[in-house]
């Protein structure tokens, strides 16, 4: 379900190609750097519904996490806790994982009711849920 | 990457690109300590495998989506994730250990019996 909800569009497949190329030839890497040390990584979706985003922010305490929107930016932050054991064992042989504070925004679209988003986060993946207006949905009018 | 033509037709081909988990290896006297990102990976869909010397780890990806929703910005592109390791000798596979906590996989590799370290009293004549 997933998989058909993220392939079957074409520019986010071109844009899937692009991410690939850019990490097999990294001759000039977006000024932005690219998804790898982004941290959460943020897939978006939509629906005439609502907008519907997933970050993807593993190993974080969730009451620790801060969301917030402001003229229709929302934004994501929080902090990452090293693993405690980091410091105190001695050898660190591979060292990846992000840690540290993280801040990411997305732009919302106007129609967006900003009173009814919701936000759960379980297996380490935050799902912010943005209903969009009554108003703005679209209807079926019925011919009298 | 192999090309598997599904019963609808379908190119099955990304089935076989994997997303690889960041991890953090550290090592200490008693063994290893491995944590890995499987965001979004419930506990049912992880899989971890130790064959010969290579550790597999590798869990898929399940979210809830609501009906009709379209991508419109993706960074996340498989359901897979998939990460392979070569164990050494001195660790001892039969007893790993794991914790899966908020998308975090850990595992602790203990070091054999024989491959701990041992303090050599030097006696003096």
């Amino acid at each position: 379900m997933y998989r058909n909800l993220f392939s079957n569009d074409l520019f986010s497949e071109l844009d899937r190609l692009q991410r690939i190329a850019a990490r097999a030839f990294d001759a000039s890497p977006s000024i932005r750097g690219t998804f790898n040390n982004r941290f959460p990584a943020i897939n978006i979706g939509t629906s005439p519904q609502a907008v519907e985003i997933y970050a993807f922010a593993p190993g974080i305490d969730a009451s620790k996490l801060d969301i917030k929107v402001e003229n229709s930016v929302l934004s994501i932050s929080g902090e990452r806790k090293e693993s405690s054991d980091k410091e105190a064992k001695t050898n660190l042989h591979i060292g990846e994982r992000f840690e540290g504070r993280f801040h990411r925004v997305v732009s919302l679209p106007d129609d967006v009711d900003s009173n009814a988003i919701t936000a759960t986060y379980r297996d380490g993946v935050l799902r912010i849920k943005a209903p969009r207006q009554e108003a703005a949905q679209p209807r079926r009018i019925t011919i009298q | 990457m192999s090309n598997v033509q599904t019963a609808n037709g379908h190119n099955e081909s990304r089935e076989t690109s994997y997303i690889v988990p960041s991890v953090d290896v550290i090592e200490d006297t008693a063994g290893i300590t491995l944590y890995a990102d499987l965001p979004g990976v419930p506990k049912d869909k992880l899989r971890l495998q130790v064959e010969h010397d290579a550790l597999i780890i590798e869990g898929d990806l399940e979210v809830p989506v609501s009906d009709g929703l379209n991508a419109y910005h993706t960074e996340v592109d498989s359901t897979r994730f998939r990460r392979v390791f070569t164990l050494s000798k001195e660790l001892d596979a039969e007893k790993i250990s794991a914790q899966h906590v908020n998308g975090v996989l850990k595992l602790q590799i203990p070091k054999a019996e024989h491959a701990q370290p041992k303090r050599i009293n030097v006696t003096v004549n």
